[in-house]
């Protein structure tokens, strides 16, 4: 069922309500609680292909609701390593566990001096207050 | 209430077929069915109240108010349908002679010149049958133009503002372009400094829906066009929006080069169950050449459709577009006569003034005078109750209303957007508002009920989940087996042996 609204401290964000958890050079990437409840369950992912490459700010695939579709914006820039086939399979995954489960594509990062531009949780909560 | 097919009983039939009296051909073995289909069986006054059930379950602008948001559901004056029906239009066949299709090509063709004096620009075409396609063909003329002028693979990209309906980045992928989102500022306009930095010898053009999606008028739009005309590109006018401004601004005046025009929406069409609509675009005299065929142009005394023009991009419909569309539109229009600025004043006044009286109870995101519709948030509702702007529109149909169009423009959360259009009286404007306020009331203080609503309908709260996941788009045979009867009394037995005839 539903997730409870939270935001681990561990998390980068984008304003655009993606996450990134970063493992070395890799990252794992995914939506915000904020952006499952505004949507609502989800019933598509329209995933990149692996190998594929994604850049910052930019479009890498969709997401469906019963509301509406919504890009998924990256916040960082690299290569596809892997994409979730759970999520896939069954997309309301990530209203069920946004940050766990429900996580999108991992990536290989080309530029990771990006990651400073990312805000910490209390700057991106600072964003949700003003939304 | 049941399926017509859960209501068949075997055998039971509302008419008796007369035998055939000429022979029955033959039927080649491997055609022929090997079973009867399987139709619903049932007496005449069963199906006749099965459909009159149906219909009372409908809901229309004929039955009630309808303000779903930049659909602009106004009511349909029945001339419109006395018009459409007079047997020249209504028994003219598409393929005859021009001359044996004077009357229409005439008014065809004062269609075309309504159009180009609305809008502000030098030619029409009225083929494209909705706005999306109108988008689409506008896009392909953009292309054209730019690869009659060398340009077109230098410039890839068309600008949207992050307000504008769905069918706008559709409409440009369709057309080969890319999409570049630019932001809205705080007043409900386009960003312009974000503009600027977006805005080069690259850029194809706009597509901008003014008054916009917000239901506010771009207050920079001599700027925005300055912009773009600066760099040799092009504007696109989507006339989602057009009801705003008949008779009071046009957009060939505000610097856009074509322009979209939603004949079902703005001049009348009933359209609430999909079709068939009408969208023709109206472009500036560069563009002339390239607009699809034919067109009607007048010659003489008498009128034909033109279909020699070179740089044509093709036709985009059959014959010259929807007609029954153009009569309708074509009748409205006329029977506003000069007074069409007025229902344009109107739709905007009666926007206004549900707007005032509702801006306390609902979050307002621009608090501007509004256009012909306006957007509300039921944000504070949402976070304070846990009421969402899909409650709030469920129960508004316990109040017996239509409800408005939710969560759209994706920029307001919890988005409530509104049109009442100039069909309304104030009574029904005031009953619409009283209602929305004491569900404001009732989200404070019991949740609950808009959650659990509608409670009054014919069905309750739908599983909108489960419909996109798991829609059952047909009746499912195989869950119900055939009911045998002995097969001399069998309806398939039977029915085969009559088609045999004497």
């Amino acid at each position: 069922m539903a997730s409870s609204e939270s935001y681990p401290d561990d998390l980068k964000y984008h304003p655009e309500h993606d996450w990134a958890r970063i493992d070395g050079d890799e990252a794992v990437l995914g939506v915000t609680w904020y952006a499952q409840d505004a949507l609502g369950e989800l019933v598509h992912y329209e995933a990149p292909d692996v190998g594929s490459t994604v850049s910052k700010d930019s479009s890498y695939g969709e997401v469906e609701s019963v509301k509406a579709v919504s890009d998924l914006i990256s916040p960082l820039s690299g290569e596809v390593l892997e994409v979730n086939a759970k999520v896939v399979d069954a997309p309301e995954t990530v209203n069920d566990d946004p940050y766990g489960d429900g996580w999108l594509i991992r990536i290989r990062m080309s530029s990771p001096d990006e990651l400073e531009q990312l805000l910490d949780v209390a700057a991106y909560k600072k964003v949700l207050d003003e939304a | 209430m049941k399926l017509i097919y859960e209501k068949s009983q075997a055998g039971r039939r509302g008419i008796g077929v007369p035998k055939p009296d000429l022979p029955v051909p033959e039927v080649p073995q491997e055609l022929a069915r090997k079973s009867p289909p399987r139709l619903p069986e049932l007496a005449e006054p069963e199906v006749l109240r099965h459909f009159t059930k149906l219909s009372t379950r409908n809901f229309g602008i004929d039955t009630g108010f309808y303000p779903l948001g930049s659909c602009t559901m106004k009511y349909n004056p029945r001339v419109n349908e006395r018009i459409v029906g007079l047997p020249g239009f209504a028994n003219l066949h598409p393929l005859v002679e021009d001359d044996a299709a004077q009357g229409a090509l005439e008014l065809e063709w004062h269609l075309q010149e309504i159009l180009r004096e609305v809008t502000g620009l030098d030619a029409v075409s009225l083929q494209p049958a909705a706005g999306s396609q109108g988008e689409l063909t506008g896009l392909m003329l953009f292309r054209a133009y730019f690869k009659d002028k060398g340009e077109d693979a230098q410039r890839r990209k068309i600008v949207i503002p992050d307000t504008a309906h769905g069918t706008n980045p559709a409409s440009v992928t369709m057309a080969g372009y890319e999409l570049t989102p630019v932001k809205t500022d705080a007043r409900g306009n386009i960003d312009v400094e974000d503009l600027r930095d977006k805005v080069d010898e690259h850029t194809a053009g706009l597509m901008l829906t003014n008054p916009s999606t917000l239901g506010l008028f771009d207050e920079n739009i001599e700027e925005i066009r300055d912009i773009f005309h600066g760099v040799g590109a092009l504007m696109y006018y989507d006339g989602a929006n057009l009801n705003a401004v008949c008779g009071i601004s046009r957009p060939g005046d505000m610097g856009f080069d074509v322009v979209h025009i939603n004949l079902h929406k703005t001049f009348s069409q009933p359209h609430g169950g999909g079709g068939p609509g009408g969208g023709p675009i109206a472009v500036r005299e560069s563009l002339e050449p390239f607009l699809p065929v034919p067109v009607v142009v007048k010659d003489g005394a008498g009128f034909r459709l033109e279909y020699d023009r070179p740089k044509t991009i093709g036709k985009v419909r059959a014959f010259s577009g929807p007609f029954g569309v153009f009569v309708r539109s074509y009748a409205f229009i006329r029977s506003y006569g000069p007074g069409l600025k007025e229902m344009s004043e109107v739709a905007v006044l009666n926007a206004n003034y549900i707007l005032a009286r509702l801006k306390e109870a609902y979050d307002l995101p621009f608090d501007r005078l509004c256009m012909h519709e306006f957007v509300l948030s039921a944000r504070s509702l949402k976070k304070e109750h846990g009421v969402s702007a899909l409650d709030v529109a469920k129960r508004l149909m316990d109040y017996g209303f239509h409800p408005p169009t939710i969560y759209f423009p994706l920029i307001v959360p919890e988005a409530l957007m509104i049109e009442p259009t100039e069909s309304e009286a104030k009574e029904t404007l005031d009953e619409f508002v009283d209602a929305m306020l004491a569900i404001a009331r009732e989200g404070a203080e019991s949740p609950e009920l808009l959650h659990d609503a509608p409670h009054d309908r014919p069905v309750r709260r739908l599983d909108e989940v489960r419909a996109a996941k798991n829609p059952i788009v047909r009746f499912r045979f195989e869950q119900h087996p055939v009911e045998q009867l002995p097969v001399e009394q069998s309806a398939g037995a039977r029915q085969l042996e009559a088609q045999k005839g004497a």
